[in-house]
């Protein structure tokens, strides 16, 4: 048995799973589907900061577009600790298209201006 | 090279003592075990100037307190070290203390305190509307004052560096030989030959005493906790308030500081070891107590930090101020408990007559400059800070956001005799980080800067003392650095 | 002179801003410490801002990017790395800068957006010895995520606020080992969705009635001792266990910083720490208005920036002389049981049917099923139900000023029913 704590509204609900069909505990559908996606594939976004070179900061934050599988969240930190750009960087700047073939991109989420 | 004279230790004492000598045309060195001015008990007390009356009339700590006291007032003057009179009261809380406050006086009268007078529980309230309705009689001591000991111990060190003495830092001393003419001290950073050693060393004095002598004293070190609450609570007492004395020491007591904020503490009690600063639980709720006693409506949420000094007390209930038997020219300036903080001008000519006694002639300088503490922006008026952004822009940089602490005082520090190593030594020099925010917005502005002057990355910058690293490498690119030692 | 001057360039000074330009008000200038806009969101780079107010979620820079775009296509004026340094009730400003030094500016209207800061060491009287590697969680996230700078490698976080929560995260995916999470309370302060995907996804343990009660080392923090603490918070003895790390992040609250604001003779609230405020912002200092977190410490930055709109707009009424507040009747409100606070504080009761006075307020405890209950002496005004209350989360409601006028009283209150005890 395992025990999954819904996070889709301030409830909270504790949810109880076998890992397979049995899921309990739940308030609402949204609970329920919120539950079947962490039983099979728990997807996080990832967010994180690359290294700028000749910018006001020595890191631009960055995120994925979309939710990436949490299995993944390691391995495209090191993808994201081998980038590095040259500022100025812009907002929403693309760094790596479809990362490891979630089809999330890694984006900037800041600009970061040059010195 | 041979010197003349080698201070061993920093603090105040060793501090007052190169002051004292810089006066001379004399080749004087400080070793010094840490990395910068007043790291021991000089960092963590009481910070205040005692009147005179606690210490046993007859002892070198009566005579060396009221004398010091004059000479630090003036010293204070001469040099812009913050200094406020601002008078203490001792309570009494039962008829037995009353008549202890009786004997106080006397004592103090014998030691040649001026200013004091015992007032009705009722006459204190009116000068210190917090104090307790319990609160029988209180002994007023004028001349008890309150200074800041960092900014005291540093100004004498730069002034003795800006006269010619050489600092040594860093330097923790491992042993003494005996040679012709004098000694040859052996240091983690070399060997270094003298005529006369003078052991300020504080809660090392009897260590170092022992590389040239047999025991004559014990160290038993004694520490204390206190509270510093936020200037929001540093107008709760107007005077040092102190309880009647035990036989452990002063008791808690519950002063303003010199930069506004109110000062708690401490408690006696035995640490693990010399070097024990560490804070307890209980400690500290037994300060509260003793101190709510005096002042019932004291506000300790109002804390913004708690800290631990240890005494230098001995077994010897006096300071020891003596050449060593059987160690011409080597004397001890031990057991500089309180009021050591008070005493140490005094302290500082008692050795220079010492010296002269083992037969050190001192000549006068002709030309022996003074540096006064610089101005802090926060204390300049409209005028002074609109000049003093004109002179040096970085003066408009606020750094320190709870004390109004600039770049250009940062950098004023850094170009000074004794330049800051660590974060803390900047908060020393500058106030950075004394806040209620405790460094938390200011400290990687600060560290910054000195990995800048210092021209090393960031990750050598330490906290205070060498080795206590903030940062242990790049995000990104993992420098991995041990942190534990 | 100015119309309004803007205290702090973060959410609730852009907001108010960009407010006050939208009313007319054309001389607007912005004052800001730091060297760009938007405050201390722009080291918040994890997810889940503007969820109420854009209805998708952004990361912090990218929410502070969208009001600084706002404003950056207006004529406000802004000062950056700039530090005021003295505030008169005149509406007077002093202040200084690298750039053009000392200098006083005079305005007809203030906001005041200072933001808040974090609760230290010294602060919750944590013992053990003074080392290096105990860093509040906000300043570690400013050295790792702005700076680029490593603060440890094995990490124990004190205090589950939601900083703490997202900094065992942000430190586990740098790398590091985040060994424990220690809470003093019985329940978690952070937010469900923190203590989910922070802590559970890593594997970070979280100790609820728990704290530390030693630190030791010789330089930097090599072991904490935590333990149990019993129903009056203290530590039990014989629960105590150690964990070797080398870095403490605390995250034990945060206070509204003031003291621009107590400097000016502005009435502070002991509860909230932020001034007392009328219900359109405004403190009890007439044209200076207050707003987000110097006011009171907001979960989320949605409500920040509704707040310093609220100012903002505020502010813009008083410059044009529209503020008829002469008279309007001045109503207290009063924090009930299980309140701890509420903003406003008071309420100018116009006779208006189409408007309505938020109050923001706060539970002492958690509550699962609730009434909130506003009160003229005996008589109940309104009642608002609420479920899963907790101190962590910031309450709302709107007081329609229809319903305030009808209740002939000075004083109101606000308190909360715990209703899920009548349902057992």
């Amino acid at each position: 048995m395992k025990e999954i704590i819904c996070i889709v509204c301030p409830n909270g609900c504790h949810l109880i799973t076998d890992g397979a069909d049995r899921i309990e505990g739940y308030k609402c559908e949204r609970g329920l589907d919120y539950a079947k996606a962490e039983m099979t594939n728990p997807t996080r976004v990832l967010t994180s900061t690359i290294r700028v070179v000749g910018g006001i900061h020595r890191r631009c934050s960055v995120k994925t577009d979309r939710p990436i599988s949490k299995v993944l969240l390691m391995e495209a930190m090191e993808r994201v600790n081998s980038l590095e750009v040259a500022a100025p960087v812009e907002c929403g700047h693309v760094l790596i298209k479809n990362i490891m073939g979630t089809e999330a991109n890694l984006v900037t989420t800041r600009e970061v201006a040059g010195i | 090279m041979n010197r003349d004279v080698v201070i061993i230790g920093c603090g105040i004492v060793g501090a007052a003592v190169a002051y004292e000598l810089s006066r001379y045309n004399l080749d004087v060195e400080v070793i010094e075990k840490e990395n910068d001015v007043a790291m021991g008990t000089t960092k963590a007390n009481s910070a205040i100037l005692h009147a005179g009356y606690d210490p046993a009339p007859g002892t070198l700590m009566a005579k060396l307190n009221v004398e010091g006291l004059e000479l630090a007032k003036e010293l204070c003057g001469r040099l812009n070290i913050s200094f406020r009179e601002c008078a203490s009261m001792v309570i009494a809380f039962t008829k037995e203390e009353a008549a202890e406050l009786e004997k106080l006086r006397e004592q103090g009268i014998q030691n040649g305190v001026p200013g004091m007078c015992i007032l009705s529980g009722e006459e204190a309230r009116l000068m210190e509307p917090n104090l307790s309705k319990q609160a029988l009689a209180a002994l007023l001591a004028k001349s008890s004052a309150i200074v800041n000991p960092w900014e005291y111990a540093l100004s004498l060190a730069e002034n003795a560096v800006a006269n010619g003495v050489k600092m040594r830092f860093e330097s923790d001393v491992s042993g003494i030989d005996r040679v012709e003419n004098g000694y040859e001290i052996h240091t983690t950073s070399g060997i270094v030959r003298t005529r006369y050693v003078i052991n300020a060393a504080g809660l090392n004095a009897e260590k170092i005493h022992s590389y040239v002598a047999s025991p004559s004293f014990r160290t038993l070190p004694d520490r204390g906790e206190y509270y510093l609450l936020d200037k929001s609570e540093g107008r709760r007492v107007n005077h040092v308030i102190f309880q009647c004395p035990t036989k452990v020491g002063k008791g808690t007591l519950v002063a303003p500081t010199i930069h506004g904020n109110l000062i708690v503490g401490p408690n006696n009690e035995t640490p693990r070891d010399a070097f024990d600063t560490a804070t307890t639980a209980q400690g500290l709720d037994h300060v509260a107590q003793m101190a709510k006693k005096s002042i019932p409506s004291l506000n300790l949420r109002e804390s913004i930090r708690n800290f631990a000094g240890v005494r230098a007390a001995t077994d010897f209930d006096d300071f020891i101020i003596r050449e060593v038997d059987g160690a011409p020219g080597f004397i001890d300036a031990a057991g500089i408990k309180s009021p050591g903080l008070t005493a140490a001008p005094a302290i500082a000519k008692m050795v220079v007559r010492l010296l002269e006694e083992c037969g050190l002639e001192v000549v006068q300088k002709e030309k022996w400059i003074t540096i006064p503490r610089p101005m802090r922006f926060s204390e300049m008026d409209s005028a002074e800070k609109r000049s003093a952004w004109a002179k040096n822009s970085s003066y408009g940089r606020v750094i320190c956001r709870c004390e109004t602490v600039t770049e250009g005082e940062i950098l004023n520090a850094l170009g000074s005799y004794i330049p800051p190593r660590s974060v803390d030594g900047v908060k020393r020099r500058c106030g950075a980080g004394m806040g209620r925010c405790q460094g938390g917005f200011c400290s990687p502005r600060a560290l910054d800067i000195l990995a800048k002057y210092w021209r090393v990355a960031p990750e050598e910058i330490s906290q205070d003392r060498t080795d206590m690293y903030i940062l242990t490498g790049e995000t990104k690119a993992e420098v991995k650095r041990e942190c534990t030692t | 002179m100015y119309d309004l001057i803007v205290i702090g360039g973060g959410p609730a000074g852009l907001a108010a801003a960009q407010a006050a330009y939208e009313e007319g008000l054309r001389k607007i200038l912005v004052v800001e410490r730091d060297g760009e806009l938007g405050g201390i969101l722009n080291q918040c780079i994890h997810n889940g801002f503007g969820l109420h107010y854009f209805k998708e979620e952004l990361t912090g820079p990218e929410y502070a990017l969208r009001f600084i775009r706002m404003v950056e296509k207006t004529r406000i004026e802004f000062k950056t790395d700039t530090m005021v340094l003295d505030v008169q009730p005149d509406c007077t400003v002093s202040m200084i800068s690298k750039e053009e030094g000392y200098q006083v500016c005079e305005a007809r209207s203030i906001v005041l957006a200072m933001g808040c800061r974090e609760r230290a060491r010294g602060a919750i009287v944590l013992p053990g010895a003074r080392l290096a590697g105990i860093f509040t969680a906000g300043t570690a996230q400013r050295y790792v995520n702005i700076e680029g700078h490593m603060v440890g490698h094995r990490v124990v976080i004190l205090g589950s606020g939601d900083i703490g929560l997202i900094m065992a995260r942000r430190m586990t995916l740098e790398g590091a080992k985040v060994l424990a999470c220690v809470e003093i309370m019985p329940y978690s302060g952070g937010l469900t969705r923190n203590i989910v995907q922070c802590l559970h996804d890593n594997d970070i343990p979280l100790y609820l009635s728990h704290t530390i009660v030693d630190i030791k080392g010789k330089n930097r923090v090599e072991q904490v001792t935590v333990a149990k603490v019993d129903d009056f918070k203290k530590p039990v003895t014989g629960t105590e266990f150690t964990i070797d790390c080398d870095t403490l992040l605390l995250s034990v609250g945060l206070i509204p910083e003031n003291e621009l604001t107590r400097k000016a003779g502005i009435p502070v609230d002991e509860r909230t720490r932020g001034a007392y405020v009328f219900d359109n912002m405004e403190t009890l200092t007439p044209g200076i208005f207050a707003c987000g977190n110097v006011l009171h410490v907001h979960d989320l930055v949605d409500y920040v920036t509704l707040e310093g709109q609220r100012a903002g707009r505020a502010a813009a009424v008083y410059v044009k002389g529209d503020q008829k507040t002469e008279n309007l009747r001045m109503m207290t409100l009063k924090a009930g049981k299980e309140v701890t606070y509420t903003v406003p504080q008071y309420i100018r009761v116009s006779g208006s049917a189409d408007e309505s006075a938020p109050v923001f307020f706060r539970v002492g405890r958690g509550i699962l099923k609730g009434a909130v209950v506003v009160q003229a002496e005996d008589e109940k005004i309104a009642t608002f139900n609420r479920e899963h209350m907790s101190p962590g989360e910031m309450e709302r409601v709107a007081l329609p000023m229809k319903l305030l006028s009808r209740a002939r009283v000075a004083e109101i209150s606000v308190s909360v029913e715990d209703t899920s005890e009548l349902l057992k």
